[in-house]
């Protein structure tokens, strides 16, 4: 196989795959957790669950004040490593035409410079976030090999993707071909790791909101 | 002094200076991409290299890479290569015809066993054992391997005869080959495009002219002087590229500011070739300078690569149909397992018994 | 209708300031004694109007020479005196070389050797031939 015939693999049937697996996966995963559901209570409401439970899905996805200097850190470095990378996937022109070419719709993308600064910012953060993983004694104490599977899966794109916009290392075709091979790898990963909490973690948090709107006290 | 047959000799004969003859080698220099001052080694080199001898078989293919060789066959500063070798077969370009010409291709190849270079343009059908082209009777397939056997280097000029192109696009009905699936004992160099650049096949032949041996080349056995980097790499729209700004259609602002063109279908960046710094039409431009993006012809299959107007990014695939039915029949079978779980958990709770201290 | 295709803007690109620090950077080790030097403008990314502003940036200097040797060549000295623009033309006029030479003299403005063997044998066959052929 050459180097072209790879690429038209991996945009076509790879991609393929990787998409019929994610989708597959998580619209299961989604539903089947939805679908749990809880006996009904009998209990008459005290709140909206809806109402508080969107809210909550929403209002969490702020940071707390209240944290340890310890906990800031990792929060911290969280933060811009998340919002770099879903800018990074979500407003660069390349990734739009690729998204278009799917579901029917584009938008508009963010200058390059942005598009970098969140690229880098997303690079560090995770970095940083892996070092202290290892150094920090109760993170490396919890960690398991998943987290650094999941870390390695998902920071592959973002590095291959930046060598990719930057031409380092390797010529175009080879990173191209390396970069969308790294997106697939991580879209198959998604629904059976714990990197599933892409979506499950708004299930969880509506269903907190939800729960404590029920009863009517503050999640 | 020098020797009669050497170069140096023929082109005193012609009147041709030395000094013209260093003003060739400069050529020849940026031509191949090499360091510039390397134009006095060249002319070293070539003032006493021997005429090689060439024999030229057209296969399943257009005519467009002759054509485009011939461009640059007019008596220019480029033909002097001409005077380099003795084309002895080129059954479009030579005057004999009929027995007389396929007597001069047997003559050539009996006389310079193991000497002469071959090339190829066109691609080789090998279905229903080589029927469906022929020369004189004789199938493509027949002729190259018998043109092989005493070649000393096999060059295959033109994007069908380096990788199967356009007859080998689906459904492929003829079962074309490019040379390098038949042929696996000698040295190959492709030189690929559709047309391939002129310039390269007179760049290749100076390199095996100078340096008596093949150039360095790329994973595909194309040279690197001229494939070793894309039209992306020297694009002169490159820097708007980096930018991030691009032409979404022919014809709005971005298009008139020659803004990159890679959301039409460019496919630059995964085209190796030297159009963009060897140009077209005596230098006039290349694809990209009209307004066009590039269509990967120098590549392997590049007319089944999905298409031409598509940017890199988008899938070669169709993704939507698949997701979609991914996503119905997770969803089906999110739904008909928990529907299995209730019954069952229902099940249970009605087949259970009160839990009482005797089961304690 | 005339639709106004304007160029992008050559200044704000960026190649040109690259290549003028190279060529900086060859002058002056030229200057301090060093050796001479070539960069091979066609190998270089250059959309026509930053080529324009290269040239224009450049300029011409003192000494201007062509050579007729299938097809012209210019030979530029430009207002960078050691900086020459050379540009070898073929017989149809197409730009078939086009260099900087950072060097006192242009290699190829100097007379070759073989050149001048085949002009001395012609002089001494001028000189040898009998004065009466003279009329």
């Amino acid at each position: 196989m050459n180097p072209q015939d790879l690429l038209y693999w991996v945009r076509g049937t790879g991609l393929q795959i990787a998409a019929a697996i994610f989708v597959l996966g998580m619209s299961y995963r989604m539903l089947h957790l939805v679908l749990l559901g809880r006996k009904k209570s009998l209990a008459i409401p005290r709140g909206s669950e809806w109402a508080y439970g969107l809210r909550i899905m929403w209002q969490r996805s702020f940071v707390l004040p209240e944290l340890s200097a310890r906990g800031k850190f990792t929060v911290v470095a969280g933060y811009i490593f998340h919002l770099g990378f879903l800018i990074t996937l979500f407003f660069l022109s390349q990734h739009i035409d690729m998204l278009r070419a799917i579901l029917k719709f584009g938008w508009p993308a963010l200058p390059r410079s942005v598009i970098d600064i969140a690229a880098i910012l997303s690079i560090a953060a995770m970095i940083a976030l892996l070092v202290h993983r290892i150094i920090d004694p109760v993170k490396r104490l919890l960690s398991d090999f998943q987290d650094y599977l999941t870390w390695a899966l998902t920071f592959l794109p973002l590095l291959t993707g930046f060598m990719l916009l930057r031409s380092i290392g390797f010529g175009y075709t080879t990173l191209l071909t390396l970069h969308i091979l790294s997106v697939e790898l991580l879209l198959i990963a998604i629904p059976f790791t714990k990197l599933a909490h892409m979506f499950s973690t708004f299930v969880s948090r509506w269903y907190n909101g939800a729960s404590a709107g029920f009863r009517g006290v503050k999640a | 002094m020098a020797d009669h047959d050497s170069l140096e000799h023929r082109l005193a004969e012609q009147g041709i200076s030395r000094r013209a003859f260093l003003k060739f080698c400069a050529a020849m220099a940026s031509l191949m991409a090499l360091p510039p001052g390397s134009a006095v080694a060249i002319a070293a080199a070539l003032a006493k290299a021997k005429r090689p001898s060439v024999i030229w078989l057209s296969f399943q293919e257009c005519t467009g890479c002759t054509e485009s060789l011939t461009r640059s066959h007019s008596p220019t500063l480029e033909s002097l290569i001409f005077d380099m070798i003795s084309l002895d077969y080129h059954h479009t370009l030579q005057a004999a015809s009929g027995f007389a010409a396929e007597k001069s291709r047997d003559d050539a190849m009996q006389a310079y066993y193991g000497k002469y270079l071959l090339l190829v343009d066109g691609s080789i059908p090998t279905k229903d054992g080589g029927v469906y082209s022929t020369i004189a009777g004789r199938s493509n397939l027949d002729l190259l391997h018998e043109a092989a056997k005493g070649a000393a280097a096999i060059v295959a000029v033109g994007t069908c005869a380096a990788f199967g192109g356009i007859p080998m696009a689906k459904p492929n009905p003829t079962g074309a080959v490019a040379v390098s699936d038949l042929i696996k004992d000698k040295p190959i160099i492709n030189i690929s495009g559709c047309p391939p650049i002129p310039a390269v096949i007179t760049g290749v032949l100076a390199h095996y002219l100078t340096f008596g041996e093949l150039p360095a080349l790329d994973e595909l056995g194309r040279p690197k002087a001229f494939y070793g980097e894309t039209i992306h790499d020297h694009c002169y729209r490159r820097p708007f590229y980096d930018q991030g700004k691009f032409a979404k259609t022919f014809d709005d602002e971005g298009a008139r500011n020659g803004w990159c063109l890679y959301e039409l279908g460019c496919k630059g960046p995964t085209t190796h070739n030297a159009c963009a710094t060897t140009k077209w039409n005596g230098g006039a431009g290349f694809p990209i300078e009209a307004g066009h993006g590039c269509l990967g012809c120098s590549e392997p299959n590049f007319w089944d690569a999905g298409s031409f107007y598509a940017p890199l990014p988008a899938p070669s695939a169709d993704v939507t149909t698949i997701a979609e039915v991914a996503a119905v029949t997770g969803a089906a079978a999110a739904v008909a397992l928990s529907a299995l779980d209730r019954a069952k958990k229902k099940r249970a709770q009605q087949a259970h018994e009160k839990l009482t201290v005797k089961d304690l | 209708m005339i639709i106004n295709v304007e160029v992008a803007d050559p200044y704000s690109v960026g190649n040109i300031a690259a290549i003028l620090s190279e060529i900086a950077s060859r002058l002056g080790t030229l200057a301090d004694g060093g050796e001479t030097s070539l960069i091979d403008l066609k190998s270089l990314p250059l959309s026509s109007g930053e080529y324009e502003h290269l040239r224009f940036t450049l300029g011409r200097g003192e000494v201007t020479a062509s050579l007729d040797a299938i097809g012209m060549s210019e030979i530029v000295e430009t207002q960078f005196s050691g900086v020459w623009w050379i540009t070898h033309y073929n017989d149809q006029g197409d730009i078939v070389a086009d260099l900087i030479e950072i060097a006192t003299i242009p290699n190829i403005l100097l007379s070759q050797p073989e050149d001048m063997r085949t002009g001395l044998a012609l002089l001494h066959a001028i000189i040898s031939r009998p004065a009466s052929s003279h009329d």
